[in-house]
């Protein structure tokens, strides 16, 4: 289908009168697939969730029917579903809008998805920042509360649920999926060690499921209309790699920076950045070009202008160098803008909410906001580009030396600039400038 | 006297049996102590501790992580206003915004007005990067705003 007729599924209300009320959810269709789920076996319903090739869309695009899978089979005692509403990904703001403006279709996927997985308690971390949504999500549950959709013996299937709202505290490493676990128990949000994997031990040491808002959106739909419906869009997966899962069904890309109209728009998986930022964000402003496009949060690094014709789905970004499709927030950076700043903003974004419990993160971060400030004190060497390269190679998961991924999220943005841009930092440095960049003598 | 209120003690007491132990009200009983008083006081750890069965270093070290919560050497003001300064953000104006208000009110991040009104906080990414620069006042976001807007956001609040 050309994306020109796309009908938005998870924004297909938004905008409506009352979008947020639970009776107008019902009249527009709401907690059908719910009763539908309930009436199923709750291995069906993970069947049916894993035939639609539905993947995680926090990030990390882990496929979600898979997932639920992995928690023990013959389970004695809680198992806890974790909503992760932790957004904090530069650029990321879907969660947001679907939680203000259409909560139901959230918690309704939160209901499915925990029957399917026998959770009886589910814990949505919503960070501290969405004081909007929490209300409006506390408001929803309790309509839910109120009409049988929650609590005891829901819809008299005899399936008992409740959701607690737990508010964060202003750090980003609380959306990774243990610090996440860690900041809900009471403590410092430091990740674990993984295996185990929270299927196996989780929150309150015991089986757990982390799902993204946006899945949790796309949960009741793909109950209502069937795995195939939720395949016919996107990108098939690829015949010749037996590893790609595919990208399949609607995504939100959120589009900020320099365009004429950021926001928040749903396609079909797979739109090429170009496409996206001409034909949905009124092009780059001003009459400017784009000089580099991140492609989902900052953490994915940067794609250059040559590179805009990628689709982003989950396997283009990674073809042209960067981590991946992330939370599919596209970033534009225009041609008058100082690749240096934006690539000191980044580092300086990572060293603030590095967590400090892995050395080569904390050292690594801290490092490269300071030599970027240097550079941009007009005081820089060409060897500071090979040091930031040095760090950027020895820091994350991949080569090994962190707990959590936070580190490769802050090594692709330098990666990605210096790679793509080297010689506008060499002529940078050369030129023995300052940045015209205002700095503040932060308090973090 | 006790420092936290009795309504305080009563609400931290309505979180206990919504998780497994006693230990995951944390978090919530921080909001709750800082929402009431601008910051949690050494005294108020330690009474959060007695109710949670926990030794108040462990309240110390949660609350310690999180740069949000006050120590009652640095309480918030009446309001507590966050300017983004993430990529989104800056590439519309966050950091001139910030530096704008710093001189306005003649304070640095994280200070306070000297008769007390705002707080100002530097941020990152308030995840409404639609509307950038944007801005968090206490926990609501405010899209698109000029340093007019924020002082005038601020004083209808403080």
């Amino acid at each position: 289908m050309s994306n020109q007729e796309f009908k938005p599924v998870l924004l297909g209300r938004v905008g409506r009168p009352n979008s947020q009320s639970l009776e107008s959810y019902q009249a527009d269709g709401g907690y059908k697939a719910l009763a539908k789920a309930l009436s199923m076996a709750n291995t069906d319903v993970i069947e049916t969730v894993k035939a639609s090739g539905l993947r995680g869309r926090g990030g990390a695009g882990f496929p979600t029917g898979l997932k639920w899978t992995f928690l023990p089979k013959d389970i004695n005692g809680p198992v806890y579903l974790c909503i992760n509403g932790d957004e904090s990904e530069p650029g990321t703001f879907n969660n947001r809008v679907l939680i203000e403006e259409d909560p139901h279709q959230v918690l309704e996927g939160i209901v499915i998805s925990s029957f399917a997985t026998r959770t009886t308690t589910a814990y949505f971390y919503l960070r501290y920042e969405y004081g909007r949504c929490y209300r409006v999500l506390k408001k929803a549950i309790d309509e839910m509360y109120a009409n049988n959709l929650l609590g005891k013996n829901i819809l008299g299937s005899g399936y008992d649920l409740d959701i607690h709202l737990h508010r964060g505290a202003c750090a980003y490493i609380c959306g990774e999926e243990t610090g996440l676990i860690e900041s809900l128990e009471g403590k410092r949000a430091w990740p674990r060690i993984k295996p185990p994997f929270p299927a196996i031990e989780g929150a309150f040491r015991r089986p757990t499921v982390v799902n993204n808002v946006e899945t949790m959106a796309c949960i009741p739909h793909i109950l209502n209309n069937g795995p195939e419906w939720f395949m016919s869009m996107g990108i098939p997966k690829d015949p010749n790699n037996p590893r790609d899962a595919g990208s399949y069904g609607p995504k939100l890309y959120c589009i900020s920076g320099h365009v004429n109209k950021p926001g928040l728009v749903e396609l079909p998986m797979g739109i090429t950045a170009r496409d996206l930022i001409d034909k949905h964000a009124g092009g780059v402003w001003k009459g400017r070009k784009a000089k580099a496009v991140v492609p989902g949060g900052i953490s994915m690094g940067f794609m250059s202008e040559a590179e805009l014709d990628t689709p982003l789905d989950f396997a283009g970004p990674g073809r042209v160098g960067c981590l991946g499709l992330g939370t599919a927030a596209v970033i534009v950076v225009d041609d008058h803008t100082s690749m240096v700043d934006v690539l000191y903003n980044a580092c300086r974004f990572f060293a603030h909410e590095s967590c400090g419990q892995c050395t080569p993160c904390r050292e690594g971060t801290a490092w490269s906001t300071k030599i970027l400030e240097r550079i941009r004190q007009g005081h820089g060497k060409l060897s500071d580009i090979d040091t930031l390269l040095e760090i950027s190679a020895s820091i994350g998961t991949i080569p090994g030396t962190t707990i959590c991924g936070l580190a490769d999220g802050a090594a692709w943005p330098i990666k990605t600039a210096i790679n793509k841009f080297r010689p506008e930092f060499e002529e940078y440095i050369k030129s023995g400038r300052k940045s015209e960049a205002r700095q503040l003598a932060g308090a973090h | 006297m006790s420092e936290l209120s009795e309504n305080a003690k009563k609400v931290i007491e309505e979180h206990l049996d919504r998780y497994p132990n006693k230990q995951a009200v944390t978090l919530p009983a921080l909001h709750i102590v800082q929402e009431e008083r601008g910051c949690v006081s050494n005294k108020a750890m330690q009474e959060i501790a007695e109710i949670l069965n926990l030794s108040s270093a462990q309240i110390h070290d949660t609350m310690s992580f999180y740069g949000f919560f006050r120590t009652e050497k640095d309480p918030l003001g009446k309001v507590r206003v966050w300017i983004c300064r993430s990529l989104p953000c800056m590439l519309r104006g966050g950091e001139e915004l910030l530096a704008e208000l710093c001189d306005r009110w003649g304070i640095q991040p994280g200070e306070t007005t000297a008769d007390g009104s705002v707080t100002l906080e530097l941020a990152e990414c308030l995840g409404a990067c639609d509307g950038a620069p944007c801005m968090l006042l206490n926990d609501e976001l405010s899209l698109c705003v000029t340093a007019d807007d924020v002082q005038r956001i601020s004083r209808g609040n403080a």
